[in-house]
């Protein structure tokens, strides 16, 4: 067969898919839609994997926590004396922060002291970060800067847990760029944050601990669990482990939405493989009766196929990667928000895993050219004269 | 012009675009990756453990540092109440090895 007799079933198939049309759009619309939200979701789940892990390189190594009646409780900081004994312990900080819920934009944010400075190089805080002995000073998030209406120079109030107001002038804001990172932050020198939180004195949230290697890192987080048998330590592996649970592939964003997705497209394609309708076996058997080939059928249901599947999934997938990409994922981000206030304004980098998209075009395109060949062949091999009498 | 023509030049429209996509992402990835750096910096520098992903509770806010059966603080595999939690899986139980069996004397 010469490539033009292909182009032929090709032009027939066309018009007869034209025929039609309502039905065909219908198919080739909830099909879009099929690849648009399960595109959207593997294009944001990875995109969001990657960037946490890129993020979180920068973690602690290790997080001792202290834990009393089954929830966290804030640990005595001279234990770090005891663990920075342990070989590999190369240093230990106690960590100060905590949770501060605002009633007047009824918004959670999160209190840091600052322990170090940031280089002067880093381009995503405007101004500077406090002193870890500062006071009265404050570096915040972009989102708590929108919530408050802040930039630098203006001052921020909050109430100590003792009942008194604090005050803060803002001598940084972290960047638009760092809001998956920073956004509902608020970093406060170490005196301010005890204050705050009317912290008792000694006491820190947890401790951050550096290894010299870190493959040691959990021969040292046993040693500390032995010596410290009422303490969590927390690895940096298990921290990049969360997120990669949270946005893997069997995380409940993918159980959640995907799911549905996939039974609408199982029943569409179970709907087409179960049989082909009367007009369409009456069109088929008329076919065969003026002279066109069991073969040439088949090609003609394959370019059928092909035609719908094809053109969806590229639509599918055009439309979920400027929704993922440019929108920011705006149709899933009232579920993502939940009951967040300040809310990331992220635009998430676009990391593309080429084998998923293969993967998601091997489940959507060829099932589905599959389910349009296999009944159109049934018909096509029995008599002209039955199938056309039904 | 032939309907299989246009047919073609739609699907070569739509690869174009893909293209196009791909290129745009590729300049926006290498991108990132040098801005990754002063957030790496910044991390290191707060000694921060999460991302600010959704604040609606502590253990969706700081999901690495909450209890061990976040995000199903009752018993695992509880129905959430937050809808964030809602799309977060339970935790991977499959290191906690073999579960207790009782045998029958």
């Amino acid at each position: 067969m010469s490539l033009n007799s292909h182009l032929n079933v090709l032009d027939f198939t066309l018009l007869s898919l034209l025929r039609r049309k309502f039905k065909n759009f219908g198919i080739i619309l909830v099909f879009t839609f099929i690849v648009f939200i399960t595109g959207s979701i593997l294009f944001l789940s990875y995109s969001f994997k990657r960037e946490a892990l890129l993020i979180l390189k920068g973690s602690p190594e290790l997080i001792v926590q202290r834990m009393s009646a089954g929830r966290h409780e804030l640990i005595p900081a001279d234990i770090s004396k005891e663990i920075l004994k342990i070989p590999g312990v190369s240093g230990v900080e106690p960590r100060y922060w905590g949770y501060y819920y605002d009633p007047l934009v009824k918004a959670n944010y999160t209190i840091l002291a600052s322990s170090e400075t940031l280089p002067a190089n880093n381009h995503l805080l405007q101004g500077r970060l406090p002193g870890p002995e500062d006071k009265g000073v404050a570096a915040v998030g972009r989102g708590v800067a929108k919530a408050r209406f802040l930039d630098i120079g203006s001052s921020i109030s909050l109430l100590s847990s003792g009942g008194d107001a604090m005050d803060f002038d803002v001598v940084g804001v972290f960047e638009t760029e760092s809001e998956l990172l920073t956004a509902d932050l608020i970093v406060l020198g170490q005196p301010d944050v005890v204050r705050l939180f009317r912290m008792p004195a000694g006491m820190a949230t947890d401790l951050a601990v550096s290894v010299t290697n870190e493959t040691e890192a959990p021969v040292i987080a046993g040693k500390i669990r032995y010596i410290f048998p009422d303490t969590r330590p927390i690895l940096r592996k298990e921290i990049v482990r969360t997120y990669d649970a949270v946005f893997g592939w069997r995380s409940g964003l993918i159980l959640t939405l995907f799911a549905g997705a996939l039974v609408a497209f199982i029943i569409l394609a179970w709907d087409k493989a179960t049989g082909l309708s009367a007009e369409e076996k009456k069109e088929i058997g008329i076919l065969k009766a003026i002279g066109w080939e069991t073969s040439d059928i088949i090609e003609m249901k394959f370019w059928e196929g092909l035609v719908i599947s094809l053109s969806s999934f590229l639509l599918g997938i055009i439309l979920a990667y400027i929704h993922v990409y440019f929108f920011g994922a705006s149709v899933f981000a009232p579920a993502l928000k939940g009951w967040s206030v300040i809310y990331p304004d992220f635009r998430l980098a676009p990391f593309i895993d080429p084998y998923q998209i293969a993967m998601l075009m091997a489940l959507t395109v060829i099932p589905y050219i599959a389910s349009t060949i296999i009944p159109s062949w049934k018909a096509a091999i029995t008599d002209p004269d039955e199938v056309v009498r039904g | 012009m032939r309907r299989s023509t246009v047919f073609g030049l739609f699907v070569l429209l739509c690869v174009c675009c893909l293209a196009a996509l791909g290129v745009t992402s590729e300049i926006r990835v290498s991108r990132f990756l040098v801005q990754s750096r002063d957030l790496s910096g910044i991390t290191a520098a707060l000694k921060l453990t999460d991302i600010s992903f959704s604040d609606d509770a502590r253990y969706t806010r700081n999901p690495s540092q909450a209890d061990i059966f976040s995000a199903f603080q009752d018993y695992p595999g509880s129905i959430e109440h937050f809808p964030s939690g809602s799309v977060t899986p339970p935790p991977d139980f499959s290191s906690l090895g073999a579960p207790i069996t009782v045998k029958r004397r």
